[in-house]
């Protein structure tokens, strides 16, 4: 899809820097003369929607950080002194809070859609790994800012979750002290949580970089899951998937805009409000709704252990997918079976969303397991099955093809 | 299934509806609701909704009932008297945020002599707390420790459970603070039969962490004279108390309501002119 560099430096200066650093070049062959499928569809603007995001936060987040006091005895009052006394600090601390939570639906969105259309096939799979990489990098980074306000939910998740890693058999209880910094979830963790919650999103800038250079490496996929053959199934991506993703982009700001200015609150919890006590033990703790799906399944198993391996391995069942698929056809537009499937599973997960936000009981621990095993199913048996037995429709010939017999219909 | 598998255009109506549902779903707010949890009457409320505003005289006679009853036992350590002065809050001008700081002792030094002192409150001063530490105040509360009151209006809400968080959402339900505490202050009763209260402790039919609460019932009708001639009833402090608690939990919340509806004028508009432009654009390019 890189092909050969289209770029003409118009004057001087450009020529002369063109010769040193062909930054420019390097724009514009990336951004606006990139050819992009010309049958993208709006799910398609998730990457440039979640490349808005990544600023969003970085940007509130380097500003929260200039007030935010990383210690146990002023955290939560410095997070209120945004709140209260910093100028627009409300703002920036409920665009980074409910950001958060945008950035979570946008990601979802998109890796669903990568899903859909079989994006992670060859010769894709590197930059769906490097997605599944970010997506990981995106939950350790949002636990860890979820634990800075220093409440009760923040101090508790922390405490659940690191936990968690006492599971692991003889060196579990050393690795959770030494994560800690101490024998409780106290100001070291804090500071070191702070610490990392900082970082970690410069590495995913890194990664994202990495993202988009496989990306243009080997094109975008497309809703046909049919390979662009030649110059006419593509469009420059300036201006046309600039101007469709700025729309589609400014558009997302609505959905954010009315959570950040009218429901600000919704997605948290009242009982953050409340400053971390490790007397008081909140009656239920949950983490924060991105996680729900991955909680239940935790807690699915009754086996501590098991419970970890099964949480982790629903990630990591994610990093193989490109070889757990066998089958030849990418889109699910063109796979009747899969695509019955590709639903049963959007509405597993949204299940498990739900069943991880309940008080644990026989009932929800049994339907969780239920789903928790289908979810695996899913992966490792009906994937690698479904492509060898299922009949694909016939494919078109170019997108192109596909593009003209749509149009002509209509 | 099928039916929805059946047109590209159906599919992606359910993708969207599934979206709009991995969203809306997980976002529960989180932790589960007990099976009978206490049943919270909603209430109206000023702030309420996108133009929502604070009604100022309701805010100053919560003030005065926070100041005469909640007070005495409760603590509000993040609210500074300078705020009663602000924009979006109670009204009180600047010289009566002065006048009512000074109405307190502040403890304050060491002074020159390396003696600490006290000294008359100014408006930069958070409001005083009763209990000079949590032991005091359990040791004067039969052992239970009154809250505080800063984020009372952001720190409590009765679980909604599914499908009310999905319409929360659309109809901008963020009023589950103020309708707790409402119906916290109007909700004790005789227990009924077969529950009984510990010495101490009393029923409230609204109490969200269990059946009976240490606060006694802190409200009764003519405990507090309005200066604004607002008959002095239950009902009336326990709203105009609620109002209060929830501008001291969302101060900026007027400011923030107001910079919502014009950020959004401007997105939608600027979200059409790109939609259009976009459409004229690819106009000529079958897709």
């Amino acid at each position: 899809m890189s092909g050969p560099s289209t770029y003409v430096p118009s004057n001087g200066f450009t020529r002369w820097l063109d010769a040193r650093l062909p930054i420019v070049r390097l724009g514009y062959d990336s951004f606006v003369a990139y050819p992009t499928p010309r049958n993208l569809n709006y799910w398609w603007t998730f990457g440039a929607i979640l490349s808005m995001m990544l600023v969003v936060q970085l940007v509130t987040g380097i500003v929260l950080a200039m007030h935010y006091t990383p210690h146990v005895t002023l955290a939560f009052a410095s997070v209120e002194h945004i709140m209260r006394d910093v100028n627009w600090g409300w703002l920036l601390r409920y665009m980074h809070a409910n950001g958060a939570s945008m950035f979570f639906v946008a990601v979802y969105v998109h890796i669903f859609r990568g899903m859909y259309y079989g994006s992670y096939k060859a010769p894709r799979e590197i930059l769906w790994i490097l997605g599944v990489l970010i997506f990981l990098l995106m939950m350790a980074t949002a636990f860890m800012g979820y634990v800075l306000p220093w409440g009760q939910m923040s101090f508790w998740g922390a405490t659940v979750i690191t936990n968690l890693f006492s599971a692991i058999p003889l060196v579990g209880e050393p690795i959770v002290t030494w994560l800690w910094g101490g024998f409780s979830v106290d100001n070291p963790t804090l500071n070191r949580f702070f610490s990392l919650h900082y970082l970690l999103p410069f590495v995913i800038c890194g990664i994202v970089i990495l993202h988009v250079w496989a990306l243009h490496v080997v094109g975008q996929n497309n809703p046909t899951g049919v390979e662009v053959k030649s110059e006419q199934d593509t469009v420059a991506f300036t201006p046309y998937a600039t101007l469709k993703d700025a729309f589609a982009s400014v558009a997302y700001l609505v959905l954010f805009g009315w959570f950040l200015f009218w429901v600000p609150n919704f997605m948290g919890h009242p009982d953050n409000y409340i400053e971390a006590n490790a007397m008081v033990t909140p009656a239920h703790i949950v983490p924060e709704w991105y996680f729900l799906p991955f909680y239940a399944i935790l807690r699915a198993i009754p086996d501590k252990l098991g419970g970890v391996i099964a949480m982790f391995g629903a990630i990591a069942v994610l990093f193989v997918l490109p070889w757990l698929d066998t089958s030849k056809v990418r889109s699910a537009t063109y796979r009747p079976m899969y695509r019955t499937f590709f639903w049963v599973l959007v509405v597993v997960a949204i299940v498990l969303g739900w069943l991880g936000s309940q008080a644990v009981s026989d009932e929800t621990v049994r339907w969780s397991q239920v789903l928790t095993a289908y979810y695996f199913f899913h992966f490792l048996v009906i994937l690698p099955v479904l492509g060898l037995i299922e009949k694909p429709k016939p494919l078109p010939e170019s997108i192109t093809a596909a593009v003209l017999a749509k149009t002509s219909v209509h | 299934m099928t039916m929805i598998l059946s047109g590209s255009k159906l599919g992606f109506a359910a993708a969207a509806a599934a979206v709009l549902g991995l969203g809306l779903a997980l976002a529960a707010p989180a932790s589960a609701e007990e099976a009978h949890g206490p049943v919270i009457e909603k209430q109206s409320w000023s702030f309420a909704g996108p133009f929502g505003r604070f009604d100022k005289g309701q805010l100053q006679r919560g003030y005065k009932v926070y100041k005469e009853v909640c007070s005495s036992c409760h603590s509000m350590k993040l609210a500074a008297f300078r705020t009663l002065a602000d924009e979006g809050g109670p009204g009180f001008t600047a010289d009566q945020a002065k006048a009512l700081a000074a109405t307190v002792k502040v403890p304050d030094g060491p002074n020159d002599a390396g003696d600490m002192f006290e000294r008359p409150g100014r408006p930069s001063d958070r409001f005083p707390s009763p209990f000079p530490n949590e032991q005091a105040a359990r040791s004067a509360m039969n052992g239970a420790l009154p809250p505080d009151l800063s984020l009372m209006g952001k720190a409590r809400a009765v679980h909604r459970g599914f499908p009310w968080f999905v319409f929360d959402a659309f109809l901008q339900y963020q009023e589950n603070g103020p309708d707790y505490v409402y119906n916290l202050l109007t909700g004790y009763e005789d227990a009924p039969h077969g529950i009984t209260c510990a010495d101490g402790l009393q029923y409230n039919k609204a109490f969200l962490a269990s059946t009976c609460i240490a606060m006694p019932p802190p409200l009764s009708d003519g405990q507090v004279t309005y200066d604004d001639g607002t008959p002095g009833t239950l009902q009336t402090y326990a709203r105009d108390v609620s109002a209060f608690l929830m501008w001291a939990a969302e101060p900026k919340l007027e400011q923030r309501k107001q910079t919502g509806l014009k950020v959004m004028l401007f997105l939608v508009v600027f979200a059409g002119l790109l939609y259009f432009s976009k459409r004229k654009l690819w106009s000529t390019v079958p897709h």
